[in-house]
């Protein structure tokens, strides 16, 4: 994967940017040894290294417009980074920019019940959220799998979903306002405690722009009521049409379920053998949630299971209290470590519509054949958000490329079955070059055209998102302001 | 000028000499002065798959139309677009584009969303009369930036729909609503604040102080409607209210619709402004504004404010989390006082940045968005 050149003239300044960045924040908040940056090198793409120019850790809103107003006088690119969760490389540095982390960060600023929102500091992990608000029976709704360690601000930068997001919605369904950094230091509010924020949407097009448009340093999110109770059923197809024919039918009956989750043959046998779920061998696996009461809960699973029965399930199984509920998530939950047991893995993240969902999964086994690869399908099936896991061996020359290239295929396919490149992950670097897949060259000067107003010099985390060939003529050498 | 498709809507931009007003159904008036171009002949419904929750359609396909194949298959636009038609005084027939450009919610927008909520993915002409697109027809795609939402709420000041995506819900086999005796604003709001923070999903809070009564809506399964409304009423029962009333599927419905196109104020004169705030602000800034007319949705969150013609209900509004949206005024009020509130420097020369680069010439609706 290419990443542009440094820019050297950069690279040579790096003193008088320590000593300019050391009067606007404490010492331990500036680092530059080679041996520490080296913390910053990658984030959950770990494929791809580099370490950074430098790294800040600024404590404040004011800070971090301190080290941006400095940056952008300097002509430095900077790359924000929440928790480094990325599966994508959103934070991937370049060895000329400074990494801004927002991980000191994290207070919560404000809880308010009575208007159910809650102000935290974007370096706050996404569960410890939930935490804050927990012990009055609220919670944070949008809940990626990295929720543990994942940040608010990489949440916003990504749009980050979850498994929950089919009822309540992602991340951008869920925050009400923002603080946020532009490049030459100017700080914005927008939005609020209310609802729709006036004006343009801009909200809407901070959330999901992956660090480029500005650095948001704190946050507004609605909470919620938790709902009285959930519970889960699992239930085993013997072919993936008929499970997905399922989903189909059960959307159509009118039950919102709050998750629906699909495991494919060689996905169950993975986690089977790692976390021992005593999950059935079968084709395809669902597991449904619904919530409320206990009385909704039974209605809605009634509902589930009679529609499941007309399509000959190999097993339904409930759950009759918390810890039959627990595991029959406990497969799902450990998908990706029992993964990682057997082998590297690539996690894919494409979306599609959901009735294209058996041509879809076809068409990744013959891929898969073809390439020589085991791929493991694991997905949000209520919204077509796909999870494809391609199994391969790092150490093995070209196996990597080989991967990336099967992985390539099938995004491609799901661009073409009607659906996107990715639904949760976001494009960062690893991504960035199928852009024109899914957009046209006009529909991707179109996004160009927001970041040229939010951050004119392109300087915010420039080598993401757009083919480099795309942004070349935006991303020339600047000149430092002396 | 009534462009039949979306290469004769670009050519039709392409070639404006001046501003144009670009309309969808004419039930807002919100148009800017300019050559009128109609989105009508953009119509129809090109996709509907009710098992993947997905509709896309031309931007000038009328509601009734989408509604009504929604209803065929037990579905419906959870965000509960309002009816202007009513508080307008106008005709015509609302479209889908004119709901996603003017980012128009209702009552359920406290719990389902808003309309940018509910929107997938745009094609729409851009000022220069490029056919632009973004966003698809999957619920999650984080594939690049969000024009989608940046498109919704615009009111086509970056460019005009000429098609939609959007993702649909299952409608509920039943509703009902109580309605609560509350002595006045603060009692209400925090009588609907309490019912928002109780797992029983309330779809709908308002507070109408015509009548003294505080409403709540919830739906889903007929046991289920049951069993929350009596919770509901057993918890907000005591020192914040009165007695529940419980109103039945059909009374519910019809008291909503209401609520939603802001029947209270019809056929009244004076201005009517729309008002987004922080809920527990709201009694204390309905105070102080002092209207003629009042009506309380998002529970305490909307507030809708009938006014005498030309008064500056903004100038008595004070400082307050949120902002104020002149729905309802002569040309020469609106001209006057802005139809939506004036933003922070910084935000206003973002918004402007962007209306440069979508629309050069400044012809999409000028003046609409400030």
């Amino acid at each position: 994967m290419q990443m542009p050149q440094p820019d050297s003239a950069v690279i040579a300044r790096k003193d008088r940017l320590i000593a300019r960045l050391s009067q606007v924040l404490p010492a331990d908040a500036v680092i530059h040894d080679p041996a520490e940056t080296r913390a910053y090198e990658c984030d959950a793409l770990t494929a791809y290294k580099c370490p950074p120019l430098m790294a800040v850790l600024p404590g404040s809103t004011a800070e971090v417009a301190a080290v941006l107003k400095i940056c952008h006088e300097e002509g430095v690119p900077v790359v924000p980074r929440g928790s480094g969760t990325s599966l994508a490389g959103g934070a991937l540095p370049t060895a000329d920019c400074v990494i801004l982390g927002v991980a000191r960060m994290n207070r919560v600023l404000e809880t308010d019940y009575a208007n159910r929102v809650i102000r935290v500091e974007t370096g706050r992990t996404n569960l410890s959220v939930t935490g804050a608000v927990e012990a009055e029976a609220f919670f944070y709704a949008p809940d990626p799998s990295s929720q543990l360690a994942c940040a608010i601000a990489g949440n916003v930068a990504m749009n980050s979903g979850g498994a929950h997001c089919l009822k309540y919605g992602v991340t951008t369904n869920n925050l009400l306002g923002v603080t946020l950094v532009l490049m030459d230091g100017t700080v914005v509010e927008i939005g609020g405690a209310h609802l729709d924020a006036g004006g343009l949407d801009l909200l809407g097009v901070i959330c999901g722009s992956e660090g480029q448009l500005g650095v948001v340093t704190e946050a507004t999110l609605r909470i919620l009521r938790k709902p009285e109770g959930a519970l889960p059923v699992l239930m085993g197809f013997d072919s993936s049409e008929v499970a997905g024919a399922c989903v189909s039918d059960i959307i159509k009956a009118g039950v919102l379920p709050v998750a629906i989750e699909f495991m494919d043959r060689p996905c169950i046998r993975a986690t089977e053998a790692f976390a021992h779920a005593g999950y059935p061998d079968c084709e395809a696996l669902l597991i449904i949630e619904v919530e409320g009461s206990e009385a909704e809960i039974a209605h809605q699973l009634d509902l589930i299971k009679a529609i499941a029965a007309r399509h000959d399930p190999v097993e339904i199984r409930e759950a009759a209290d918390e810890d039959e509920a627990a595991r029959i998530w406990l497969g799902r939950k450990s998908a990706f470590g029992a993964m990682g047991q057997i082998n590297d893995y690539m996690c894919l993240d494409g979306t599609i519509p959901v009735s294209s969902l058996p041509m879809v999964l076809r068409r990744i086994g013959e891929l898969s054949e073809s390439f020589g690869l085991e791929v493991a399908n694991v997905f949000h099936a209520g919204d077509g958000n796909m999870h494809p896991l391609i199994l391969f061996d790092a150490n093995t020359p070209g196996q990597l490329e080989l991967c990336e290239a099967l992985g390539a295929e099938i995004l491609k396919l799901c661009v073409e079955a009607g659906g996107c490149l990715t639904g949760e992950h976001g494009v960062g670097v690893e991504k960035r070059d199928l852009m024109g897949h899914q957009y046209g060259p006009g529909d991707l000067e179109a996004q160009l055209w927001v970041k040229d107003v939010f951050d004119p010099a392109w300087l915010l985390n420039p080598a993401k998102v757009f083919p480099l060939e795309v942004t070349a003529s935006r991303r020339q050498p600047r000149l430092a302001a002396e | 000028m009534r462009p039949e498709t979306e290469a004769e809507l670009a050519e039709a931009i392409r070639d404006a000499a001046g501003p144009l007003e670009i309309r969808g159904g004419g039930t807002r008036g919100v148009g800017a002065a300019g050559a009128r171009l109609e989105t009508g002949g953009l119509a129809g419904i090109s996709l509907y798959e009710p098992g993947a929750l997905t509709l896309v359609a031309g931007a000038g396909t009328p509601l009734a139309e989408v509604e009504a194949a929604l209803a065929a298959e037990n579905q419906r636009l959870a965000f509960e677009p309002m009816d202007h038609r009513g508080l307008m005084g106008t005709a015509g027939a609302p479209t889908l584009g004119g709901i996603f450009a003017a980012n128009i919610s209702g009552p359920r927008r406290i719990q389902a969303g808003a309309a940018r909520d509910f929107l997938l993915g745009v094609r729409f002409v851009d000022g220069a009369g490029q056919i632009l697109r973004n966003g698809g027809r999957v619920m999650k795609n984080v594939t690049g930036y969000d024009l989608v939402k940046l498109m919704a709420g615009a009111h086509g000041t970056l460019g005009v729909l000429s098609e939609v995506a959007l993702k649909v819900l299952p409608r509920p086999e039943t509703e009902a609503s109580l309605e609560i005796a509350v002595p006045d604003a603060a009692a209400a709001v925090a009588l609907l604040s309490a019912a928002l923070g109780t797992p029983y999903e309330v779809s709908g809070a308002a507070y109408d102080p015509g009548r003294g009564l505080a409403l709540l809506r919830v739906e889903g399964f007929e046991a289920s409607v049951g069993y929350r409304l009596e919770r509901l009423a057993a918890e907000l029962a005591g020192d914040l209210a009165g007695e529940a009333q419980r109103l039945s599927a059909a009374a519910s419905a019809r008291l909503w619709q209401g609520i939603r196109d802001v029947a209270a104020f019809h056929g009244l004169p004076g201005d009517v402004w729309r008002i987004s705030c922080k809920p527990s602000e709201a009694p204390a800034l309905a105070a102080r504004i002092g209207a003629e007319r009042l009506l309380f949705d998002w529970g305490g969150g909307l507030i809708w404010a009938l006014t005498p013609e030309g008064d500056d209900l903004r100038a008595r509004a004070g400082a307050y989390d949120g902002h104020a949206t002149l729905v309802r005024a002569s040309a020469e009020t609106r001209a006057q006082l802005g139809r939506v509130e004036p933003q922070p420097a910084p935000l206003a020369m973002l918004a402007r940045g962007l209306r440069a680069k979508f629309d050069p010439r400044g012809i999409l609706n000028p003046g609409v968005m400030g």
